[in-house]
């Protein structure tokens, strides 16, 4: 019977521990970031960037010696970055950007992130509504759509986005179980859905997959209309694709809970299974199907895996949708909530899954998903950059740190000019040099270095002397 | 009894990646490694959850 006095007690006793230190009874051991990284990293996204790799004309040596070298600098990244500082600060990101860069600025920041999250996971809704939309035989949105284009589409994708709206209402601990659950099973269908595929692409013995890895899946050709994607573009995406949770700092969200710091490494279960198997499994399955339906410009990951391993396929994309979106909103809750610490995480999250159900309609978030990934990273990467020189270096430059905290003010300013001009740079290299969007947070991290030491030697210079004098 | 649980739930993911091998081997169908990943997927969902989340 539903008692609504009680649910409620229940969602306002999840405590996510947003604004203060974790304690120490409350770390979690290995298994739970093994579990939490593999089911978030072998997940709904993996649908589609696989088959975008085909899409691209990535040749098949490109794409294995790209990946292999971008997920360990990826993984070094988690382990080294965030990895480290989570355990030494034991707070979110937004809680520590409080202190360095004051509040005005975290709120400017909370809303350009957690718009940022509600797309990715209206992506990952998007892409289960596709497994569920089979039993009806939807129709299924094409490569070339940004709108919705049937109302069958819209309403799949609210019952969806409903259902995981309702699981990241509970917060990190539910989020984390069902991960872990749906982890390993998840991987195993990857695997088997792209061995299933093989026999069918005139692979009937495993000597004989190379050639046709070259010949026939990854032929090097783009399709019509899309760009030519190289060694380079696949290591750089590989790195960057989740730059906003390493190099960017999100991911101290979850580190914080983190025993010691080498937990980090752990970020390789999902690298390695999800953007390596999975990618090559799933982009196996899109061969198949571009040859199977002659060049069809549907765009739909749910049938292309009911067509190869069945009902479990299309759980699997409907789980893996599933197991990207819930952190996703639960992530861009905390975004939110930290505005006003006052809100109840559950009220924020309803709000977040209502925002980003509405942006899952529009098939053009999946479409353009390489694309998003790149500019989501290189959004939310200065901020990475200054708490990594804030944390470090700082002080060893006789500068404070958390100067927003130390000075009083609500905006620090330097950390404000650092994210500006840091983008408008990168928007430079990508219109008068010709550097894509994939390749630009390598040297955005260290314009965003140089600058927010250059502004915060300016900035703060005034103030400390000052406070000393006083 | 836990034990028991467990050979359930590494069955259920036995089955759900070892059919694909058998189908590229020509020893079953692809109707029959669809089947048997079914199964394997309800023996998984059904047993896992009772001894995963136990020992974090």
């Amino acid at each position: 019977m539903w008692n609504k006095k009680a649910w409620v007690q229940k969602l306002d006793a999840v405590n996510e521990y947003e604004q203060e230190p974790i304690p120490p009874n409350k770390y979690k051991g290995w298994k739970s970031f093994l579990g939490t990284y593999a089911g978030e990293h072998t997940a709904g996204t993996e649908f589609v960037i696989g088959p975008l790799f085909v899409a691209h004309g990535a040749s098949a040596g490109d794409l294995v010696s790209g990946l292999i070298i971008g997920n360990i600098l990826a993984v070094l990244s988690w382990a080294f970055f965030t990895g480290k500082i989570a355990v030494k600060t034991r707070v979110t990101l937004y809680y520590l950007l409080e202190q360095i860069a004051g509040h005005r600025f975290t709120t400017l920041y909370n809303l350009v992130n957690a718009g940022l999250f509600c797309f990715l996971a209206g992506a990952m809704i998007a892409v289960s509504a596709t497994a569920v939309g089979i039993s009806f035989d939807m129709t299924m949105p094409q490569l070339t759509d940004v709108y919705p284009n049937n109302l069958g589409w819209v309403l799949t994708v609210f019952v969806v986005g409903a259902i995981t709206t309702v699981i990241a209402m509970f917060g990190f601990e539910k989020v984390s179980k069902f991960a872990n659950v749906a982890a390993p099973w998840m991987i195993m269908v990857f695997i088997a859905a792209g061995i299933a595929a093989l026999p069918r692409l005139g692979v009937t013995e495993f000597g004989q997959f190379w050639e046709v890895a070259n010949q026939t899946i990854w032929t090097g050709q783009p399709l019509e209309g899309q760009s030519k994607f190289t060694f380079w573009h696949i290591l750089f995406f590989a790195w960057f694709c989740n730059m906003a949770m390493h190099i960017g700092m999100a991911d101290l969200s979850i580190l914080r809970y983190a025993k010691k710091w080498e937990y980090g490494f752990s970020s390789a279960t999902g690298v390695f299974l999800g953007h390596f198997i999975a990618w090559i499994a799933s982009g196996i399955l899109f061969s198949l199907f571009l040859i199977e339906s002659q060049g069809s410009l549907t765009f739909a990951p749910g049938p292309i895996a009911y067509n190869v391993v069945g009902v479990t396929g299309a759980i699997c994309v409907v789980i893996a949708g599933w197991t990207t979106a819930n952190p996703t909103l639960y992530r861009a809750g905390l975004a939110i909530q930290s505005i006003n610490p006052k809100w109840k995480t559950w009220k924020v999250t309803l709000f977040v899954g209502l925002f980003t159900t509405v942006a899952a309609c529009f098939p053009a978030l999946v479409m353009m998903l390489l694309e998003f990934v790149a500019l989501y990273g290189l959004i939310l990467m200065p901020v990475g950059a200054v708490i990594f020189i804030d944390v470090y270096v700082l002080e060893k430059l006789g500068l404070k740190p958390n100067y927003a905290q130390f000075s009083g003010e609500s905006l620090n300013w330097s950390v404000a000019l650092t994210w500006g001009i840091t983008l408008v740079l990168c928007v430079a290299l990508n219109m008068f040099a010709g550097i894509e969007i994939f390749f630009l947070g390598l040297p955005g991290w260290f314009i965003a270095v140089l600058v927010y030491i250059a502004a915060s030697k300016i900035n703060q210079k005034p103030v400390v002397t000052q406070k000393t004098l006083a | 009894m836990k034990q028991l649980i467990k050979i359930v739930s590494f069955l259920g993911l036995a089955l759900t990646l070892l059919p694909s091998v058998f189908l590229f081997q020509e020893v079953i169908s692809a109707t029959l490694c669809k089947q048997l990943m079914a199964l394997g997927t309800v023996l998984w969902f059904v047993t896992s959850p009772f001894w995963m989340n136990k020992s974090i």
